[in-house]
Parts: C-alpha cells; sequence; structure tokens
C-alpha cells in the first residue's frame, strides 16, 4: 500500500533520509527500525506530506498522501503521540478529529473503548496523561477514521509491558483483517514481535529488508562461538579452510556456522570446550548493520556533490 | 526477498480495478465526504475556546469590554457620553486581546505541536490557514457586536441627549473594520512568526516601535500617516469617526502595509514550513 522511492531529504550537507525505496503489504505489519536519528521520522513526515522530499517519492495505494479526499479517514497517523494541546481534555482531542474527518461523535466513544481509556480518563486534561495514556489516545486518533493503512511513529514508546502486549494484539489483529501498518521503532524486541517485515534503516539509508524470518534465521551462516584447548592452531586451520575468526572471550568467533566449525576441528583433530552458535539474532544483524553504515558515512561524502546522479548508485 | 505477501497481495488485488496493473490496491478516495470550510471553520472555532486559555481570553474579551463601557460611564458627568465616544473605549480592550486571539489560533498549533495532526488529517495548509482566518473574523465579530452592544446600552442609561446622533452606519462599519482588521494583523503575525511570545512580543512592540520612530524623527513626520498604523489609525482611536478621503486613504495603505503583507509572507511561510 505504501510505496516509497528513491526517497531523500537534506539539510543542507545532511542526508537525513538518503534514497530509501520500500514497500508495504496489506495484511501485513512492516516494521521500520533503526537507531535515534536514522531517519524514520522524517522518512514517516515526507510519506504524510509533513516534510517535502528533496527527490523521491512517497504515495499510498498509488495516490499522493496530500491528494486523498479527507485522509484521515484512509490513513491512520500517529507521528508524536505527545504533539497535542495540554489543555485539552482526551474526549476533546478525539472530538475534534472526528468532527475534522466527518465522523459520528458516537466514533469518540468507541474509539475510546478500544483503546480502554476510561470515562474518567477521557475528561482528563493532556498535560495530566502519562506517556502511556498519550499512546492509547494516538492510537485512538489514529483509528478514528477506521483506516486501511496505519503509520506510527514509535508508538510503543512509553507503553507499561501489558501496553505493549496489547498494541501488539491490536496491530496483529488489524492487519489480520487486510490492515496495511507500517511501525516505526528503535528497539528491535518491540517490533520483532509484532513485524512480518522488516526494514532497516541507519543513517539515512536503507541497511537491510526483508520478512522477518529470512533476516533472523542469518542463513544458518552467521557466527559460532568455539573455544578449544589450543585457539591459536584452530585459528589456523580455519584460516586454511577459509574462515574467518577472531579472538573472542575465552576462544574465538568464527564467520561460519557451528558445523563447519566441527568440522574443521575434527579434520584437524583438535579438542574443543565450547561450540556454540554465535548468531546472529536480529539484534547482532541489527547492530551490525548499523555500525557499518556508520563506518561507511565517510565515503558518502563524494556523493553530496551530484545529488541528482546519486540515485541508486550506493551499494 | 519475500514471496508470502506478493502472492497474497496478488490474490486480494480487487478485481474490478480495471486498468491497474501495480500489484498493490489502489487507494480510491473518491467516495469520501470531502473537508472543507465549512467542515474547518467550525472545527477552528472550537479549538479557539475549547482550552481554558482560549475560553479565558474570550471572556476577558467580552468583560473588559463591558467594564471598559460601564467605568467610562460610571466616572462621566451624566450627559456627557455618545455613543461614538464609548465605542472607542470599547475598542481598547478589544484591540489589545483581539490579535492575540488571532495570534493564538495560529501559533498554538506550533507551540503546542498540534499542526502535526491538523496537516495530516488537512494536508491543503491554505485551507486550514484560510479556516483559521475566517474563524478569527468571526469571533472578532462577535466582540464587535458585543461592544456595539455595550456602548449602545451605556449611551440609553447615560441618558446623553442626542446620544446616538454621532452614530451612523459609516461609524459602524469603520469601527467593525478596524477591529478587524486588528485582529486579521494578528493572525498575519502568528502566521509570520509562529511561536507565541515572539509572535505576541512583536505585534506590540513593532507598531509602537514606528510610532515612535515617526513622531520624533523630524523628517519623517509627513510620511507618518502613510506608513505608521498607529497615525493613521489615530482619530478612530479618539472616537472620532468622521474621516476625509485622505484619512480613509491612509488606513488602507497603512493596513496593506501592516496586515496585508505580513498576512501574504506569513501565510507563505505557514505553508511552507516544515512541520516536526
Amino acid at each position: 500500500m505504501i510505496d516509497v522511492r528513491e526517497l531523500t531529504r537534506s539539510y543542507g550537507a545532511h542526508r537525513a533520509v538518503d534514497g530509501i525505496s520500500f514497500t508495504t503489504r496489506p495484511g501485513r505489519v512492516t516494521g521500520f527500525l533503526g537507531p535515534n536519528g536514522a531517519g524514520k521520522s522524517t522518512a514517516m513526515r515526507m510519506i504524510i506530506g509533513l516534510t517535502a522530499p528533496t527527490s523521491g517519492t512517497a504515495t499510498i495505494g498509488g495516490v499522493a498522501y496530500q491528494d486523498i479526499v479527507n485522509p484521515g479517514r484512509h490513513v491512520g497517523v500517529l507521528l508524536d503521540a505527545g504533539a497535542q494541546h495540554d489543555g485539552r481534555t482526551g474526549r476533546e482531542i478525539l472530538t475534534i478529529g472526528a468532527q475534522t474527518m466527518r465522523l459520528p461523535r458516537s466514533r469518540v466513544d468507541e474509539m475510546l473503548a478500544t483503546v480502554s481509556l476510561s470515562d474518567e480518563e477521557a475528561h482528563r486534561r493532556f498535560r495530566d496523561y502519562s506517556l502511556g495514556m498519550k499512546q492509547r489516545l494516538g492510537i485512538a486518533h489514529a483509528l478514528l477514521g477506521d483506516p486501511a493503512v496505519l503509520i506510527l511513529d514509535e508508538p510503543a514508546n512509553g507503553l507499561d509491558p501489558a501496553g505493549i502486549r496489547w498494541m501488539r494484539d491490536l496491530l496483529k489483529g488489524y492487519a489480520r483483517r487486510g490492515g496495511t501498518v507500517l511501525l516505526s521503532s528503535h528497539l528491535l524486541h518491540e517490533v520483532e514481535l509484532v513485524a512480518d517485515d522488516l526494514v532497516l534503516i541507519g543513517r539515512g539509508r536503507i541497511v537491510a529488508q526483508g520478512d522477518l524470518a529470512s533476516l533472523g534465521s542469518g542463513d544458518g551462516r552467521g557466527a559460532a562461538l568455539v573455544t578449544a584447548q589450543d585457539n591459536d592452531a584452530l585459528a589456523a586451520a580455519l584460516a586454511r579452510e577459509g574462515l574467518r575468526s577472531e579472538p573472542e572471550g575465552t576462544g574465538l568467533r568464527v564467520h561460519a556456522g557451528t558445523a563447519d566449525v566441527g568440522r574443521v576441528a575434527a579434520e584437524h583433530r583438535l579438542v574443543l570446550t565450547d561450540l556454540r552458535s554465535g548468531a546472529q539474532g536480529l539484534e547482532d544483524l541489527f547492530l551490525e548493520l548499523t555500525a557499518s553504515t556508520q563506518r561507511e558515512a565517510p565515503s558518502t561524502t563524494d556523493g553530496h556533490a551530484t545529488t541528482s546522479t546519486t540515485k541508486g548508485a550506493p551499494r | 526477498m519475500s514471496t508470502g505477501p506478493t502472492s497474497a497481495t496478488a490474490a486480494s488485488t480487487p478485481s474490478g480495478s480495471a486498468g491497474t496493473t501495480a500489484t498493490l490496491p489502489r487507494l480510491d478516495s473518491s467516495g469520501t465526504p470531502a473537508v472543507g470550510l465549512s467542515t474547518l471553520v467550525p472545527v477552528e472555532l472550537r479549538k479557539a475556546v475549547d482550552t481554558r486559555a482560549g475560553r479565558w481570553l474570550v471572556a476577558a474579551i467580552l468583560a473588559l469590554t463591558a467594564a471598559a463601557v460601564a467605568l467610562v460611564v460610571a466616572v462621566s458627568d451624566d450627559g456627557e457620553r455618545t455613543m461614538a465616544d464609548l465605542l472607542s473605549f470599547a475598542a481598547t480592550p478589544q484591540g489589545l486581546l483581539l490579535p492575540v486571539l488571532g495570534i493564538l489560533l495560529v501559533t498554538g498549533e506550533w507551540s503546542q505541536r498540534t499542526a502535526l495532526v491538523t496537516f495530516a488529517l488537512t494536508p491543503s495548509r491554505s485551507q486550514v490557514v484560510s479556516a483559521k482566518l475566517l474563524a478569527a473574523l468571526l469571533l472578532a465579530l462577535a466582540a464587535v457586536v458585543g461592544a456595539i452592544l455595550a456602548a449602545a446600552t451605556a449611551t440609553a442609561v447615560s441618558g446623553t441627549e442626542d446620544g446616538f446622533a454621532d452614530v451612523g452606519v459609516t461609524t459602524i462599519l469603520l469601527f467593525a473594520a478596524l477591529q478587524l482588521l486588528n485582529v486579521v494583523m494578528g493572525v498575519a503575525f502568528g502566521l509570520l512568526l509562529l511561536r507565541t511570545p515572539t509572535a505576541i512580543s512583536v505585534f506590540f512592540i513593532l507598531p509602537a516601535v514606528s510610532s515612535i520612530l515617526f513622531t520624533t524623527v523630524p523628517a519623517l513626520a509627513d510620511l507618518a500617516p502613510w506608513l505608521d498604523i498607529q497615525t493613521a489609525q489615530m482619530p478612530l482611536a479618539n472616537g472620532d469617526f468622521s474621516l476625509t478621503g485622505e484619512q480613509l486613504g491612509q488606513v488602507a495603505v497603512t493596513g496593506l502595509l501592516w496586515v496585508g503583507l505580513p498576512l501574504l509572507a506569513g501565510w507563505w511561510r505557514a505553508t511552507r514550513a516544515e512541520v516536526k
């Protein structure tokens, strides 16, 4: 539903978002994952037209967000749960939303019930809301227009474990009914339990994307942690087989599967005291990929002079 | 990369959408009730008074207007005050507070960051700005009507002979126009500066500085009525609503300079500023 193509936003010489492309699909939750300052929020603001892209396009169902009639009825947006007037009550905030989208007032009560905000809480002023209540209200606001697409920036931020569980169930249910969800987070564990697809972003660039299963498996080749009685001999043996290794802890980290390491050790009659998979949770992938973009950062400087020709050039 | 979703999407693509070749479903919003000014102006009016600050401001405008008129009648000798007189007193608290209402209507979206939600629901920012301008004008109009009623009541109560003699349609229209111009100026400065404290300070300080400059520098004295808004509006502020053609021209020219230009520039800025 959401189709992002070569989206770029520069602030002076700094590219906050640098030629990102991805699509999200109905019936699936797409996690938009990256460290703080990676460009997630800027990208999301561009998708809904709050920030003008320097280049590239973003469409929802083939239409630019700005061209959607009464967009709240089609795309539910929560960019910042704290971005509401302190002096309004939760109910008033939803009522303004409903009135703007030309929805009946009954929708407000329905949504308050959906996010489990009590009548008493709904009459409290926004400044007296906890972060978790603000997130619930923000979700209620995004769902008001019964949209087919949800775009949520850090929706789990500030939720307690029960709240995160609730959010996960709500979004999964929403996607199961055919909805499209794009949600961002800087915390992997928040995303991996709910997302079907992942888009990893670091330093404004997409460093990996795909469905959760294929990204998380590490292709079985990831890494092994091994300790031998003679680590040096093992490292030498591995090197002869073309397997890279480096010291880690009491042993070695090998860039190969555990089976490969075990085979090499057996062939060279080396005694292992410990052998286990050192891979490749998504977390490692996440850290590794985002770290590598940070190391690569200097090499992107040569792209600045040729803004129009860098499309698709990197990688 | 992922084979699952592709086939699932293909299956769920509506077969009726002829001409669409994309694998993803198209979004068709043509049947959705549109959001226009008839929706947005009531929303903006609601937003102006649905917070404690907004309600107090509106209440203060009405109360101070009534109080100013009542006070003047109380301290004046019977039969001294005419309606035009009283209108100019009613105009003082309005002149101070109506622009603040206009400023807050705009800057509140930025300082409270609700612009994020407002512009997400209404991507046409010009439409939002228009709605705010109309809402500010409607609120100002209500205040003007209140002031006129208060002044008329006070005139009747004070029992001035021929108290209404100096009030014609022109007087009423000029009074109303001045107040409306004032609130539009507030909206304009709000749009231009987008920050509540900055907009309010600049709104009050800039015309005052200009006025001091134009009245103290002899070389500028001749230009003052054409360039300085306070000089141009001086007769109106003093309750003299019988303006010459030249004076009217001066009110119009300073209005363009102090209200029209900031409004255009502010409109340009607010519809382009990045919302964070």
